[in-house]
């Protein structure tokens, strides 16, 4: 039953060949058995699952349903749900239990999709390892040695062990992208402004964007559906008419031109993975896509203006967290500057801390034209240079990261060399571009992930593509072996 | 040596909203703390500003009455700094791009000239909370109501010699924003708050002293207080051989004194940069039109009309201009009455006076403006005396009848234009008299007219002041004469 697709899920619960209930506990209890060594979940609301799933078999007995009804699924730690804890994967949010729910959390329960708990991931979303997070380490279910990637590092583990089929993410410099990519499934980084900010809790707000993990194209088309659309309560959203995804996914692909942008095949791609994806490029040939070479030639400068730009938010959006309201406040303050400095200090791990210091600084009265502005200039030309290449082609094709999933460790201690992992993701979340990750194949027994990047709003083609490759490939299908 | 004063104001507007600039909790003053505090006011993980239009077109609205740029494109910022009222640990403001450019504002001075105060720009900003310093025996309190109440922060040029021009400018300020609706303007309860900018200088000097900010100067007689306070602390330090340092200072309303608050040395850095929730605010010309359209007669153009129009007196047209309830009051005492000197007279003097005494706005008073020009139609056809319209103007205060004509009649306040009666009243005063009488046809004929007033005064208190003080004079010069 795990294996099954969401629309394979879905015609089994409205054929009644098992309910929702059934559905849930299954997960629950491969959650049961296998997340101790995985680590991807902080919270697994059981009761609340049982609950909900029992509801959605009366909706489904009603015939009151929407094709997400009694589907498991999980939520990133990083969406508000209201009466669930939202920790963030942050100590000074151990015992922050949110009163309201996200929009994205909101929508998808609405749907009828029943909750199975909250995923770990990097401390407020900052590591492309999902090593920084206050809860521990989430091991990659490949090789329980190796990192999931991160941020959404919990569920990308989770939906590739097949301890939920589906699960919510977010992606600010390729934090869902790049831990589908680590654990072989798919994921999809909307258009900045399709999905709701509204409770998705803020680590860079110009970067952040909610989208779907699954394992497949179909999948994320089916849940992107329920996540998009314009909400009055988030300004940076937008008010256009979402399509109908699933009607897109079986376009032909003839006619289509991919872009391969030279600057992403160069000497920081491991070789394997290079040929990974020129097998990927000749499948999509096959199915009547051309491609040509493009250059996006300030793609190495999007390191520097992220990690400007990205920290400088980041020191702002965390500043709410002073043990005052809520969240963790240290023992005993003497005073309000001792009140404001333990409770951060201790409520805060290093990486946060780290991309606090870096952003205050970027923002300081004499640094701000050198930093800051700088770096915005960088990412108008760095979407320039984006425009410019959809004049030439339909979609870029490109890998997601240089190289497969690291081990556990290897880079915790020089944070830079992992800032530069992130090298083809960063671009597209500076430029507020739709790209997914698909699996297309292992390189030492690690998953290797296929990156396309659409024009603003073209998810539905990004989709099609995506979908259309896996109608002529398995790599989406293998799945780790856990016992 | 001479000084002269430079003075530049920074005057905080809370504006009328229903709601609060970037959530929907209401901002009524008043309520039991915290209540009136949302998710997005509390600061919670995850919550996101929507742009009140409303405060926007209030905004706007000011500018365009003080004759400012209105940018097409303005953009909100995050100033950051910790706090305990400051729940985001950034307040949400304008600072490169503000809603308003620069502008003027002609302000009425006491003397009846006009001195033109530049106006640099006008942005908008979410208020902070409260902190509650009392009834927590060592620990704050916070309360989160007026947190995200929209102000309009209203930056002038330092154009300003003097106090009393500070408080006319603050008062200019306080009469466009009420007339425009854009504030209730209630000093007492933060709507309209004040931080000055003083510093002086050797008359004839350009070059500007350095500068003191005195913080939140809530009335408009601390406002000229501290200000005076303040020039002259600087003259004396510099006299005595000290200088000016740059600071932020408290103004002490008890002790009429300010201090120190924090220096610039210990001023942070707010590190301000654009709020990347909030998209710019991009107004299009057909929009600032429209509201153009909209804007009320404003105390200018009100003083304008009262002088050029009505003949009045530039004092009593900036006095009766001053606010908007007084002018809409006297416009209407004027429309029903049709004097404008009797109504300026009774408007700025008996209800002004009365006013004070209660310490009531216009908006309290007990007499409607109907009510007055009912009164003022009795004078002007003789119906009653100056004497007696006070009377019945006090009467009416007192509400001891509805109309003026109800009062007259009930007090017997009519005045006697009957010869024979006022005749009959004279006679009896000039027989009660004899010795005065005797002294005054002995006198010369230039010192008679002094001593006629005796007379009047004996014979307006036996007609308990309803005879008509003209017919008594007429007719008491003829008797004495015999």
């Amino acid at each position: 039953m795990h294996d099954l697709s969401l629309t394979q899920m879905a015609k089994g619960l409205t054929d009644r060949k098992f309910s929702s209930v059934e559905l849930t506990q299954t997960f629950l209890e491969r959650i049961r058995k296998l997340d101790p060594q995985l680590n991807s979940f902080i919270t697994v609301t059981e009761t609340e699952a049982l609950e909900t799933a029992k509801q959605a078999d009366r909706r489904l007995a009603e015939e009151k349903h929407s094709p997400l009804t009694g589907i498991p699924l999980a939520h990133k730690d990083l969406f508000c749900t209201e009466g669930v804890k939202t920790t963030c994967g942050s100590r000074i949010l151990d015992n922050f239990v949110a009163p309201y729910n996200a929009t994205v959390v909101e929508k998808l329960a609405q749907a009828g999709a029943v909750s199975l708990g909250k995923t770990n991931l990097d401390e407020f979303a900052m590591g492309s390892s999902n090593e920084s997070s206050f809860y521990g380490a989430v091991k990659n279910p490949w090789n329980l040695d190796a990192v999931p990637g991160g941020s959404s590092g919990g569920s990308a583990a989770a939906v590739a062990a097949r301890l939920v089929p589906a699960a919510t993410g977010t992606d600010t410099g390729g934090s869902i992208r790049q831990p589908a990519a680590f654990c072989g499934i798919t994921g999809i980084k909307p258009t900045y402004g399709r999905v709701s900010r509204w409770g998705m809790v803020a680590y860079a707000s110009s970067l952040d964007q909610g989208g779907p993990m699954a394992r497949s194209a179909e999948d994320c088309a089916l849940l992107l559906q329920h996540m998009a659309g314009f909400d009055p309560r988030d300004s940076t959203s937008i008010q256009r008419a979402v399509p109908d995804y699933l009607s897109l996914l079986d376009e032909p692909l003839q006619g289509l031109t991919l872009g391969l942008p030279k600057e992403y095949f160069g000497a920081d791609l491991n070789p394997q993975m290079a040929e990974r994806l020129q097998a990927a490029i000749a499948e999509l040939e096959k199915l009547g896509a051309s491609v040509k070479e493009v250059s996006l030639p300030l793609t190495r400068l999007a390191i520097p203006a992220y990690y400007v730009i990205a920290p400088a938010e980041a020191s702002s959006n965390l500043s709410r967290f002073d043990g005052v309201r809520y969240g963790h406040r240290c023992a005993d303050p003497k005073d309000l500057e001792d009140l404001y400095k333990r409770s951060r200090s201790e409520g805060f791990g290093e990486e946060v801390k780290r991309r606090i210091l870096v952003g205050t600084y970027a923002l300081s009265e004499g640094f701000y034209d050198a930093y800051y502005r700088k770096a915005q200039q960088l990412r108008r030309l760095i979407t320039q240079d984006f425009q410019k290449a959809f004049n030439e082609v339909d979609l870029l094709l490109a890998p997601t990261t240089p190289t497969p999933a690291w081990d556990l460790g290897s880079k915790t201690s020089d944070p830079v060399q992992m800032y530069l992992e992130d090298i083809y993701t960063l671009g597209v979340n500076l430029a507020g571009l739709p790209a997914i990750s698909v699996p297309a194949g292992l390189v030492g027994g690690r998953p290797v992930g296929m990156q396309l990047i659409g024009n603003h709003f073209d998810e539905g083609r990004l989709l099609n593509v995506a979908h259309q490759f896996q109608q002529v490939t398995d790599f989406h299908l293998k799945a780790p072996e856990l016992n | 040596m001479q000084w002269e004063a430079v003075i530049g104001l920074e005057v905080h507007v809370q504006l009328a909203t229903q709601s609060k600039i970037f959530s929907g909790s209401s901002i009524a003053f008043g309520a039991e703390p915290n209540t009136q505090a949302n998710v997005i006011d509390l600061g919670m993980p995850g919550v996101l500003p929507v742009l009140n239009e409303k405060a926007v077109e209030m905004a706007i609205k000011f500018g365009l009455a003080v004759h400012a740029e209105i940018p097409e494109r303005s953009v909100f910022e995050r100033k950051n700094y910790f706090y305990p009222d400051l729940p985001k640990g950034y307040q949400t403001s304008q600072m490169a791009e503000p809603i308003v450019g620069l502008g003027y504002l002609d302000i009425p001075l006491e003397d009846g000239g006009i001195k033109r105060v530049r106006i640099h720009h006008a942005h908008l900003e979410e208020d902070a909370g409260k902190s509650l310093h009392e009834d927590f025996h060592g620990m704050t309190g916070v309360d989160l109501n007026r947190a995200g109440t929209p102000l309009l922060e209203i930056v002038s040029e330092p154009d300003m010699n003097s106090a009393r021009e500070a408080v006319a400018y603050l008062k200019a300020i306080h009469a466009i924003v009420t007339y425009l609706g854009i504030s209730d303007g209630n000093m007492a309860e933060g709507s309209l708050r004040c931080d000055a900018n003083v510093s002086v200088r050797p008359k004839g000097q350009e070059k500007l002293g350095t500068r003191c900010e005195i913080k939140n100067v809530n009335s408009f007689r601390f406002v000229e207080k501290a200000i005076n306070h303040e020039i002259q602390r600087q003259i004396e330090l510099i006299e005595d051989g000290g200088r000016v340092i740059q600071q932020t200072r408290l103004y002490d309303p008890d002790l009429d004194e300010t201090r120190a608050m924090r220096s610039k040395e210990e001023a942070n850095d707010y590190r301000y940069f654009p709020c990347p929730d909030l998209l710019p605010v991009e107004l299009d010309e057909a929009y600032i039109q429209h509201l153009k359209e909209t804007l009320p007669e404003l105390p200018e153009q009100k003083r304008q009309r009262f002088t050029e129009q009505l003949g009045l007196s530039a004092y009593d047209a900036g006095v009766l201009s001053s606010s908007r309830a007084l002018a809409e009051y006297f416009d209407r005492v004027v429309e029903l009455s049709g004097d404008a000197k009797l109504a300026a007279n009774w408007v700025t003097g008996e209800l002004s006076a009365q006013l004070n005494r209660e310490g009531i706005e216009i908006e309290q008073a007990p007499v409607a403006p109907e009510q007055l020009a009912g009164l003022l139609k009795r004078l002007q056809d003789d119906t009653i005396n100056g004497k007696a319209a006070k009377q019945v103007f006090a009467a009416l205060w007192a509400g001891e009848g509805h109309t003026a004509d109800e009062i007259i009649e009930a007090k017997g306040l009519k005045q006697v234009t009957d010869t024979g009666a006022i005749e009959a009243v004279i006679d009896e005063v000039l027989a009660a008299n004899p010795a005065q009488v005797e002294q005054y046809r002995a006198a010369e004929p230039e010192k008679r007219g002094k001593m006629v007033g005796f007379f009047v005064g004996q014979v307006m208190k036996a007609s308990k002041g309803t005879a008509n003080p003209q017919a008594v004079n007429q007719l008491l010069a003829k008797k004495l004469e015999g």
